[in-house]
């Protein structure tokens, strides 16, 4: 079974470019160009040296003992909220600005849903002097403020989406019609593993710089490179595809995709695509999708923002029909009882949309002999309102 | 080319007539029972082709007119199987050729083949899925769209470039669809030099397939403007407007469609 995109695009029945006409030079340019230059050596210097000097990679594999202890086995967290910005979205961020940059493109825009890749967009622009203009759903301005007043520092303009749902869905149709609008100067640094070819694959390999290192940090920490588990949650699927990519053809290894079951897979609210979705085509690219009968997309919920999606990236949906890899839903109230927990015992605030994945812990049942990585994509400042609010009882949500 | 469908209204429209006025319209907007009257308003009123919009939720070509009236048709309950009902029989009554124009995913939840038959049924002659890829329709979907006669319209940009256009000239069966300029639908008005430099850049390609030229084209003077250029022209956003603000469907298309033909 092959697991990475074949030649047209596809990974299984799932990916493919499902954009219209206006797009297609866009999209092609990419798609002759990305191999290329991303492989170049030139490149590649490039993209390790700012990685490691201005990211802070590689980011530590931790053995979380407290964790360890509670759950009895071993329980690694490779912290990607120590990177600059704090979550991995800044992986993706610096290899899109260098492969812009080689394009000739001279404007940025982005998506952002709990606004960390619209963070880690502005970021890169700021570092390589580009306009920047992200786009973000008028529901997500108001319960990720404190990114939005980051993005702002940074120089970027932030573009509220006030069609749908007002989340991450509808942020990503105005970015793409952005794109549409401007077709020759304009670069869309894509946020998660979606979008149409080669976006899911081009996404995939600037995040799998994760699992390289888990592989490297796990034969020096323990003597085996290959864990038994490998937790990560999905939104959209970036950090999960990092974290498992270098794990794929590596039947042994476990691979568990966390979702947002909201308040439930069967109350209406929640954005389990694995659970709710049939094929179908969003954002240009074919893969499961939340919708109706009538083929209208659903509009998704759940507490964490990075989250609210009501698709996955063509990888996951074939990783999940081919059976390679498990997906399981969490709900609001389990993430933010995982994100509280590990908060005491590692000292650590996770994001919610990370607490996802440390909410398995308690449904994992490994073994005291086996380990469990988890990707901790990114660090719970952001949401500290939200907790807030969840220790005084009161749940955020729309 | 070898293509062998058979000759459709649209297809003898073409061959027999130019300064063709296609108009756009959402089905089931502004109320749901609005699809049939302002169709029939249109055919009275004279325009040449007649493009149905099947809302969707996330339609990524369209400015923020054609969003909203098909946010509003599906909050008004219409869905494909009730367009399909509210069409059935209107060939007794309209002889205009009609496109159906939509997104791709809706069409294939309903599923491709039971799509196509549900259109021919109804007397549809043409499609406009702008999302469908153009590899995709030749290997999968064009047999199917061939078996029920209907004519898969494709469309081309400024962007595009000359080989891709003779690749789309290959495979049109009716007409091309001239998107004027780099957009969403209804962001500009009217037609800058550059774009009728463009204009005049495809007319020299002498393609065997005649075009209309759609995006910005909003009056009389901007529908002949183009139709110097091209085989007719498309209005969409310009005539969602108008419904959104009338008190008097029949009475304002019959006048709208007047006044862009200057008769
Ligand atoms: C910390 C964090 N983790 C995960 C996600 C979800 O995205 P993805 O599934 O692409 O990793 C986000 C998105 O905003 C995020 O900020």
């Amino acid at each position: 079974m092959q697991y990475t995109v074949d030649k047209n695009g596809y990974y299984g029945q799932f990916g493919g470019a499902y954009v219209p006409e206006m797009l297609f030079p866009n999209v092609e340019e990419l798609e002759t160009q990305y191999l290329a230059i991303c492989q170049s050596a030139e490149f590649q210097a490039e993209f390790a040296a700012l990685l490691r000097d201005y990211v802070g990679r590689p980011t530590p594999l931790y053995l979380a003992r407290r964790l360890s202890e509670r759950y009895r086995t071993q329980v690694y967290l490779k912290r990607e909220d120590l990177n600059h910005t704090g979550a991995h979205k800044i992986n993706n961020t610096i290899g899109q600005i260098l492969l812009a940059k080689r394009l000739g493109k001279r404007r940025i825009i982005a998506e952002t849903g709990a606004g960390q890749h619209g963070v880690a967009t502005a970021t890169v622009c700021a570092l390589m002097g580009l306009p920047c203009v992200v786009y973000m759903g008028e529901v997500d301005m108001a319960r990720q403020r404190p990114n939005v007043e980051r993005m702002r520092m940074l120089g970027a303009e932030v573009r509220p989406a006030t069609s749908g749902s007002r989340t991450l869905k509808d942020a990503t149709n105005e970015a793409i019609r952005d794109w549409i609008n401007h077709p020759d100067d304009t670069h869309y640094i894509i946020g998660s593993v979606v979008g149409p070819h080669p976006y899911p694959d081009m996404v995939a390999r600037f995040q799998s710089v994760i699992s390289q290192e888990v592989r490297q940090q796990l034969a020096a920490q323990t003597g085996r490179e290959l864990p038994d588990y490998v937790l990560a949650c999905v939104g959209g699927g970036s950090n999960a595809a990092g974290a498992f990519y270098h794990f794929l053809d590596e039947p042994g290894v476990q691979l568990i995709g966390l979702e947002a079951a909201g308040q439930g897979v069967d109350t209406g609210h929640s954005a389990a695509t694995t659970v709710l979705g049939r094929p179908g085509i969003l954002h240009g690219s074919k893969s499961l999708l939340m919708q109706t009968p009538d083929g209208q997309v659903v509009e998704p919920y759940s507490i964490s923002a990075g989250l609210d999606y009501p698709g996955i990236g063509p990888l996951h949906a074939h990783l999940f029909t081919s059976g390679r890899a498990l997906f399981c839903p969490i709900t609001d109230e389990e993430a933010m009882q995982a994100g509280l927990l590990c908060s005491r015992l590692e000292g650590i605030i996770p994001a919610i949309e990370t607490a996802h994945a440390f909410a398995y812990l308690e449904k994992l049942n490994a073994q005291p002999h086996e380990t469990v990585v988890i990707c901790c994509s990114g660090r719970g400042d952001k949401d500290l309102q939200t907790y807030i609010n969840w220790l005084d009882g009161q749940p955020v949500g729309h | 080319m070898q293509t062998s469908v058979a000759p459709n209204r649209l297809a003898d429209l073409l061959a027999q007539k130019t300064n063709l006025l296609n108009i756009y319209f959402t089905a089931g907007y502004p109320r749901l029972t609005d699809t049939v009257p302002i169709l029939e308003s249109l055919a009275r009123a004279g325009a040449d082709v007649i493009e149905i919009g099947m809302p969707y939720s996330d339609p990524l070509a369209d400015g923020p007119t054609i969003q909203q009236s098909s946010q509003q048709a599906i909050d008004n309950g219409m869905t494909l199987r009730l367009l399909f009902e509210q069409l059935r029989g209107i060939r007794a009554r309209v002889q205009t050729p009609l496109i159906l124009m939509g997104y791709l995913n809706p069409v294939l939840q309903f599923g491709i083949e039971a799509f196509c038959q549900a259109a021919a049924e109804v007397g549809v002659d043409g499609l406009i899925l702008p999302d469908l890829p153009l590899a995709e329709y030749e290997t999968e979907y064009r047999p199917v769209f061939q078996r029920y006669g209907l004519s898969n319209i494709f469309l081309i940009t400024p962007q595009t470039s000359e080989a891709r256009i003779r690749r789309i000239d290959a495979l049109s069966d009716s007409f091309i669809y001239l998107v004027s300029s780099a957009s969403t639908t209804g962001a500009k008005a009217g037609l800058t030099t550059e774009q009728l430099a463009y204009f005049e850049r495809i007319r020299a390609m002498q393609l065997r397939t005649p075009q209309l030229i759609g995006f910005g084209i909003a009056d009389h003077a901007s529908f002949a403007r183009a139709c110097a250029y091209a085989h007719g022209a498309i209005i969409g956003s310009a005539f969602i407007k108008l419904l959104a603000a009338s008190q008097n469907l029949p009475a304002d298309i019959e006048r709208f469609v007047r006044d862009v033909k200057g008769a």
